[in-house]
């Protein structure tokens, strides 16, 4: 719990597609007590390597040695803390929601001012997808909290640098 | 191509001899029977242990001794997790190591089948890296990269875990003569500015140190490292599994520093106003209490792992890279420094303290590791194993050679030396003699290896320091635990000359310092074949000096405080 008061790290990994590359990269982050939020692995262009988008807590100077400890991985073929840095984070996250009829409405105009998405609907129930920084998945959320929610689940963070320098 | 191809095992040993492999350690069981089968054809000798942790100490003080990479071969299960100790040892020494461990057949894999053990798994923290074959035709690529990978850059030991039905399997695939590893970097010069840099700071130093680690060892910067001291008119002083980087009996050397090391080694590490570290990590045996640690001077940090920048201490100059290349780009930008007063104080330290214990008494192991020392002209390689006998073998035998001692200094790990010094014997070129210097406890840890010194008729002397205590652990209790003894006793020891002689061993036993000398000499007349020596020794002798845990460098106990001393709020 007491990782919470650490502020957030935006981590982008290259790693070769190797098995056993994902646990050794979450025994650099265990071992030094860091939280990690949440973890997305990805395919990239190239077919050998894969993209991991890791959101940690901890003290911020255990970090750079994180990021040191992971470079040195043989299958890490780079290591980069983005925190603070002029990313786009993007997330997407799926509610499902139990509403009667009369409610409909009032979450449709809702999910309008989110820029969700309705991607089913049941008489008795919908699911909405909203995309965008964690900051906005949140208050869809906070607000969404008077309907009954069924279910929630969000992909994690992702991030890429603006502009042409590379993540 | 009408020739039968060969199976995965044959390609394994195959694969081996041209990694230039002569020995491997090993120790069957069913899953690598087929391995075992093929290295009959072959002329790679096979030292079978006696447990898979001899067999891993073994090959740890084999690569220690020759440089090259240590092999061990053992089977699934209970014989892959038999390794772990000697693979965390490995690490924590950055030991380059090639461990091969038999595996269930890969169709089983995960069903909890007979000696299975999921043992990448396990071993993940504490292995540079790690495989598991699961196509035959992956085998010459893997052992290509593993041998890369545990003999390069910052070494370290690398483990393939090898599934029976690999062994048999035909394998097709060519053999590889090069590595594609886009993820895995080896430093080797340092970056030129930075260089230019450190040499600037060095330059206005008047009162400069060298602190030669076990990486100046690795890179075989000895020489390097002596150019250094001398040109710039600095002392030197070395961490434990540096000692020897530097020839102790040079006048500029200062011997260990660290929690058991030399007064002056330590006075100078807190008075320097420069310090240069070749391919040390500083370790907390060596700082004391960090936050007192080389505070008052510019630090020079020379690493070949760059993940150690800043993991202790932030360094003025960081320079990333191999100790000698680095050295080497440094000698010709650096020049006699005005260090003279410098040293003339660090001399009248090296006077005043030096390491020293009492003559009174029973026999003393202090005494018996001089004697050693005196009797082989210090041309000797000593294993020792962990405790009081480490600390005193690592001050009283002095040593001008890299690789003349072999500990294990990460790790700490008790029923090292005692293999360790069999792996040593085997590999050993030098013409020295090859001693293990043992404490009761750590010796029977892994005894059982008394049976492959044996077999392989090794000459190695080996010292039974017995005092009947786990030593380290009693001076603890003595100095911070008002001598509440608990658990140190070692009741009931064997009678080690008899157990000896039970594997065919010479033995002999003394008591006496008046004894030492004549001991040690017959113990070097007996090269057919190992010899051990008991040694009764006085039982409660604390190792001085010491930095207490989480003390700094400035509460440092040359002698038996007068007072109690307060629980030590550092670690071990």
């Amino acid at each position: 719990m007491s990782a919470n008061i650490f502020p957030a790290h935006s981590i982008s990994i290259l790693v070769s597609n190797k098995p056993g590359a994902l646990v050794r990269i979450a025994l650099v982050f265990s071992r030094r007590g860091y939280n990690i939020d949440s973890l997305v692995v990805s395919p990239t262009i190239d077919n050998s390597v894969s993209r991991m988008n890791i959101i940690a807590r901890g003290n911020p100077e255990t970090l750079a040695q994180i990021i040191q400890q992971l470079e040195k991985l043989v299958d890490v073929i780079q290591a980069k803390d983005h925190t603070r840095q002029n990313v786009v984070e993007k997330e997407l996250a799926l509610l499902k929601i139990r509403c009667k009829t009369e409610e409909r409405t009032e979450l449709l105009q809702l999910c309008d001012h989110f820029k969700g998405i309705t991607i089913d609907m049941t008489e008795n129930s919908m699911i909405i997808q909203v995309t965008g920084n964690s900051e906005k998945i949140e208050a869809m959320l906070s607000i969404c909290r008077k309907f009954e929610i069924v279910e929630f689940v969000r992909t994690g963070k992702i991030i890429m640098m603006r502009g042409e320098s590379k993540t | 191509m009408a020739a039968k191809p060969l199976n995965g095992a044959q390609i394994i040993i195959e694969c081996l001899k041209r990694e230039g492999v002569d020995t491997v350690f090993g120790y069957p069981g069913g899953n690598v029977i087929p391995i075992f089968d093929a290295i009959l054809d072959s002329d790679i000798k096979l030292v079978l242990t006696r447990h898979e942790q001899g067999a891993t100490h073994a090959a740890d003080g084999y690569a220690r001794v020759t440089g090259k990479t240590g092999v061990v071969l053992v089977t699934s299960g209970p014989g892959a997790t038999n390794t772990l100790t000697g693979i965390y040892t490995a690490y924590m020494d950055s030991i380059p190591l090639v461990v091969l461990t038999g595996q269930t057949v890969t169709g089983v894999l995960g069903t909890d089948a007979f000696q299975e053990s999921d043992i990448s798994g396990m071993s993940f923290a504490s292995v540079k890296h790690s495989y598991l074959v699961k196509n035959s035709n992956d085998l010459p690529r893997v052992i290509k990269e593993a041998f890369y990978i545990a003999h390069s850059g910052r070494h370290g030991p690398v483990l393939i875990d090898l599934p029976k039905d690999i062994g048999m399997a035909p394998c097709n695939a060519p053999f590889v003569d090069s590595v594609d590893l886009p993820g895995y970097k080896i430093p080797g010069k340092a970056d030129q500015e930075a260089v230019e840099q450190a040499a600037a700071t060095i330059r206005k130093s008047k009162k400069p140190l060298v602190l030669a680690g076990h990486g100046a060892a690795i890179s075989g910067a000895s020489r390097a490292v002596k150019e250094l001291a001398e040109k710039l008119g600095s002392p030197v002083s070395s961490t434990m599994l540096g000692l020897g980087v530097f020839p102790a009996s040079h006048e500029l050397s200062l011997g260990m520093t660290g929690m058991h090391g030399a007064v002056a080694a330590n006075k100078a590490i807190h008075e320097c106003d420069l310090l240069i570290s070749i391919g040390s990590r500083f370790d907390d045996r060596i700082t004391a209490k960090l936050s007192e640690f080389a505070k008052q001077c510019e630090v020079v940090h020379i690493d070949i792992d760059p993940a150690e920048y800043g993991k202790i201490i932030k360094p003025r100059h960081f320079l990333c890279g191999d100790a000698k290349a680095v050295l080497e780009q440094l000698l010709p930008l650096v020049e006699k420094l005005d260090s003279a007063a410098w040293l003339k104080t660090v001399d009248s330290w090296k006077k005043k303290y030096p390491f020293q214990y009492p003559k009174q008494g029973g026999l003393r192991v202090q005494h018996v590791i001089q004697t050693l020392y005196e009797v082989t002209n210090g041309k000797a390689i000593v294993a020792a194993d962990v405790g009081q006998h480490q600390m005193w073998t690592a001050q009283f035998f002095k040593c001008d050679y890299p690789g003349q001692l072999l500990n294990s200094g990460g790790a700490g790990t008790m029923g090292f030396g005692f293999p360790a010094s069999i792996g040593a014997a085997l590999g050993n070129k030098t013409g020295f003699p090859v001693c293990a210097v043992l404490g009761d406890g750590g010796f029977q840890m892994t005894l059982c290896e008394l049976a492959t010194a044996r077999n392989n008729n090794l000459p190695i002397k080996i010292f039974v320091m017995d005092n009947h205590f786990l030593g380290m652990v009693r001076q603890w209790q003595d100095l911070f635990y008002d001598k509440r003894y608990s658990g140190v006793l070692m009741e009931n020891n064997p009678d080690f000359v008899k157990l000896a002689k039970a594997y065919d061993i010479e033995a002999f036993c003394i008591s006496r310092n008046a004894d030492a000398k004549r001991a040690v000499e017959r113990a070097m007349e007996i090269n057919d074949g190992p010899v051990l020596v008991h040694c009764v020794c006085e039982q409660e002798d604390n190792v001085f000096p010491m930095i207490p845990p989480g003390a700094s460098i400035d509460d440092i106990l040359i002698e038996r405080p007068k007072a109690i001393v307060e629980k030590p709020t550092g670690g071990t």
